[in-house]
């Protein structure tokens, strides 16, 4: 197979478009997963997070996370005015480690869990929650 | 100011040495996001409790810090092991520098 200069650049370019494109759709949240990661890789797996899919009230929402081994784990509302939830530190009385609280969403949106997991790395999970009614008092 | 605090926590009476127990709690606090608006249209200001920890015998078991996205009237739930009789110690930090305590005893048996 033969590229000419011109196809092979719109290839690395649309490449390039695909990997850079999820990851810019909110910066604040970038940045508040960056400051907890200090810029490591996320893996996909490790860490369960439990939502409902439709939340028709959302000034409380139910939210369960847990990850095995994690020393920590970071919750955060993509869709909120201010992304950041909560963050578990697990200490070394800790039963298990995973933890369920209620949450404020705004609205429709996805919650995502970062967990620090016993090896320093980290992993992720997203789930999108339905909101019918916000609940940030806009 | 908060008012009208009242932490409350469920903790078993008693566990076998080792076992691993579900520790529910909830502080009554009315967690102001500094989001709302008030009749007038200006900001209501942020008041919400930011850190909750639960430690026993000294040793800590849970430590989280809370975003104004937590719910009115924060609850946790979570499990701590039980390695010998003692004392579960919770403490909520306010935004306005108050602290809230409360503690309950575990026996072994």
């Amino acid at each position: 197979m033969e590229f000419t200069r011109r196809e092979t650049l719109a290839l690395g370019a649309g490449a390039a478009l695909m990997t850079v494109l999820p990851f810019r759709a909110n910066a604040a949240v970038d940045d508040v997963i960056n400051e907890f990661t200090g810029g490591a890789a996320v893996a996909d797996s490790g860490v369960d997070l439990t939502a409902p899919e439709i939340a028709e009230n959302g000034n409380t929402v139910p939210v369960a996370v847990s990850a095995e081994g994690a020393s920590a784990i970071l919750l955060l509302a993509a869709g909120n005015p201010t992304p950041g939830v909560a963050k578990f530190t697990f200490g070394p009385l800790a039963g298990s480690h995973s933890a369920s609280t209620r949450i404020r969403l705004a609205g429709t949106q996805d919650v995502i869990a970062i967990a620090q997991l016993a090896d320093g790395t980290f992993a992720r999970a997203s789930k999108t929650v339905k909101v019918t009614i916000g609940g940030c008092g806009g | 100011m908060a008012s009208d605090v009242k932490p409350r926590v469920k903790v078993p009476k008693s566990a076998a040495a080792g076992e691993v127990i579900t520790i529910k709690s909830l502080i009554s606090h009315k967690m102001e996001s500094g989001q709302r608006k008030d009749g007038d249209g200006n900001l209501i200001p942020r008041s919400i409790i930011n850190r909750f920890t639960c430690d026993f015998n000294g040793q800590n078991v849970i430590d989280i810090t809370l975003e104004p996205a937590i719910s009115t009237n924060p609850y946790f739930e979570f499990e701590a092991q039980v390695p010998e009789a003692g004392e579960f110690k919770f403490t909520w930090y306010d935004d306005d520098g108050d602290v809230y305590e409360d503690s309950k005893p575990i026996a072994i048996g």
